[in-house]
């Protein structure tokens, strides 16, 4: 349930998570963060943490590495060195397993651990303190950039196995780099992978996060930010898989600091996808920029709840906050809540929410130009989808994602 | 090639079109004329196969079949093409891509193999240089931004790379200024043909100026009131409809 080294300050640190975990279980409908999204039936049941997974599926594994990137692979939640790339790394640049860390210089993680995001955010968050048995550790030195963009592959190989990863990026004084999220697994596992990012002023991180589970999985994904003056954040959220699918990304804002945080959320059969976003907005000048868009097929259900915050402070903020759902069936469902809560008075703050049907008359205008009507269904989707797509500055991703979601390019 | 014989058709309880006849052969080219609410842009949709009208009565014949029968997308594949009053912003759809999969929606429909990518670009490249469109056309999304002249070339490239048999031009005119409507004059009149036809519906005459009609029909009420050639559309313009359907309907 563990990593193979702790140490006294982990040690505590787990003792209290664990303790906040076991009173209360997973988060509960009545907490309002949580209102839209029923756990219950995760308590009833046991993942088990496997520290070699006995079946891995190589090609599934394999199609997934992206071209130009250092590979880690973690394998049930454990750092998997057979499957992994990272050599040789750039100069400046650290990147290693919480494990590998643990055992050589375990004070690196102290200044990082829990600092981010507090065990009493909700109970995930306490959980995952509580059991994760590895993650990755990324730093990069000042006024660095990376000559390759990081992936990491999360493998949810066992069926009923719980894959529990606290990872740490840290991008110092005027870094930039690009970091991959890849989730993949063809089980009804557990994942609970949480980040804790620290931004110093002037560095750049852009995040892609790409959650393709297997549909009885259960998922959740955090990523905690703080950010100093000046520094900006991209998220690129892409949430496909999962039977249950949280993902929550919050960032902190100080002077003159931009996020922009970008969603896809595509969700089909019983799939219950679940966005929780957080921007505060903590110091003046900051700029934050999101749009999140859903598809929703059969009896799937979409989440949204954006929140933003601009204290008496931040004067000068600029945010735009916008949420599109396409509902594609009479049963699926979505529901979005975007929150804006302003204590300053000299801001530019605006918010938008649609949810709707595919167009009629763009459908007939392409069966009259010779699409069937199920293609120019299909593409219409598509088409909606790819205005994320194109987001993606990192071109291999962007290739692999037209793949996943068909889309014309 | 189309016979449209007492056509009749109604959008709710609302009778629009009440018996209106019709034939176009082989490379004519037909201009509808017509005051607003006369029908002409139902006619139009009719044709193209445009859910939300009912056909009450009559009948339409092309190249033997009975054209009510197709869905929209086979009328389209066996060469009907609309080019729309109001075309449709399709974000997200490149331009290209939709072009592309236009032609070989039409080349299986004939038993043939799909184009080869490098031999499409080279080929619609060549038709965007006869309608004066930049090729950077091809890689924005469908319509997304397009001015109205812009939409309206992309209408008649759609047409120019789909080779249909029958044209239907719904308004093409509107919204042109001189210079856009000769380009796409221009781009019409490149692709008559013996084999191809044309039925252009215009509620101006200046059009005709640079597309000349072998035929024009005076479409007013439901029905065509009064047909002949180009110089028909001239008295038109000199005399205005009132005049001319008055005069057809004492007849």
């Amino acid at each position: 349930m563990k990593t193979a080294v702790e140490n006294t300050t982990l040690s505590s640190f787990r003792q209290t998570a664990l303790a906040l975990f076991s009173s209360k279980g997973f988060p509960k409908n009545h907490e309002e963060e949580w209102r839209y999204t029923n756990l219950s039936t995760l308590d009833k049941k046991t993942f088990k943490s496997n520290s070699s997974a006995e079946t891995i599926n190589e090609t599934l594994l394999k199609t997934q590495m992206l071209e130009n990137t250092w590979v880690m692979v973690f394998i049930d939640g454990h750092f998997s060195k057979k499957y992994s790339n990272l050599t040789p790394l750039d100069n400046g640049l650290i990147l290693t397993s919480i494990e590998e860390l643990l055992k050589t210089n375990p004070d690196k993680i102290t200044p990082y651990l829990g600092k981010a995001v507090s065990h009493k955010e909700h109970n995930f968050i306490a959980y995952n303190s509580a059991y994760f048995t590895d993650g990755f550790f990324i730093e990069l030195a000042p006024h660095t950039i990376t000559s390759k963009a990081i992936q990491i592959i999360h493998y949810a190989a066992s069926p009923e196995s719980l894959s529990a990863t606290r990872n740490i990026i840290v991008a110092n004084n005027a870094s930039k780099l690009e970091v991959i999220e890849t989730f993949i697994g063809e089980s009804n596992s557990l994942t609970a992978a949480v980040n804790e990012i620290f931004l110093d002023e002037n560095a750049t991180l852009t995040l892609y996060k790409r959650q393709s589970e297997s549909q009885n999985a259960y998922h959740f994904g955090g990523s905690y930010c703080k950010q100093k003056a000046h520094s900006i954040f991209n998220h690129h959220n892409f949430a496909f898989g999962g039977l249950i699918a949280r993902n929550d990304i919050h960032t902190d804002l100080e002077t003159a600091s931009e996020c922009s945080f970008n969603g896809l959320y595509l969700a089909e059969n019983r799939q219950h996808i679940d966005n929780h976003t957080r921007i505060n907005h903590n110091k003046p000048q900051g700029i934050s920029r999101e749009l999140y868009k859903g598809i929703l097929k059969n009896r799937a259900r979409g989440v949204f709840q954006g929140r933003v915050l601009v204290v008496e402070d931040a004067q000068k903020t600029d945010s735009a906050m916008n949420n599109r759902n396409l509902l594609l069936s009479n049963k699926a469902e979505v529901d979005t809540k975007p929150q804006l809560e302003i204590y300053a008075d000299d801001v530019k703050c605006a918010h938008g929410v649609t949810i709707g049907q595919l167009d009629e008359k763009a459908i007939f205008y392409l069966q009259s130009r010779g699409l069937s009507i199920e293609t120019a269904k299909e593409i219409l989707t598509a088409a909606f989808a790819n205005e994320m797509i194109e987001k993606v500055a990192f071109k291999p991703l962007k290739k692999q994602l037209h793949l996943h979601a068909n889309v014309p390019s | 090639m189309l016979s449209i014989k007492n056509l009749t058709a109604n959008v709710g309880d609302k009778q629009i079109l009440k018996g209106l006849n019709l034939e176009v052969n082989a490379g004519e080219v037909h201009a509808i004329m017509g005051p607003n609410g006369a029908g002409k842009s139902t006619l139009s949709h009719i044709l193209s196969g445009k859910e939300g009208y009912t056909v009450t009565g009559g009948s339409i014949t092309y190249n033997g079949e009975d054209l009510l029968t197709l869905a929209p997308e086979i009328r389209a594949r066996e060469g009907v093409f609309l080019a729309f009053q109001y075309p449709i912003e399709i974000p997200g759809v490149s331009n290209i891509y939709l072009l592309k999969a236009a032609l070989n929606a039409i080349r299986k429909h004939k038993g043939q193999t799909e184009i080869d990518a490098m031999d499409f670009l080279v080929w619609v490249k060549e038709k965007m240089r006869t309608l004066d469109m930049d090729e950077k056309f091809l890689y924005r999304a469908v319509n997304e931004g397009f001015s109205g002249g812009e939409k309206k070339r992309n209408e008649i490239l759609q047409m120019a790379v789909m080779e249909p048999k029958l044209c239907i031009l719904d308004e093409t005119d509107s919204g042109l200024d001189i210079d856009a409507l000769k380009i796409v004059a221009n781009g019409v009149n490149a692709l008559r043909s013996e084999q191809r036809s044309f039925v252009m519906i215009t509620h101006y005459q200046r059009l005709l100026d640079y597309i000349k009609p072998d035929f024009v029909h005076v479409l007013a009420d439901g029905k065509i009131v009064k047909s002949g050639d180009a110089d028909l559309a001239l008295e038109l313009e000199a005399k205005g409809y009132n005049d001319i359907t008055t005069q057809a309907a004492s007849l």
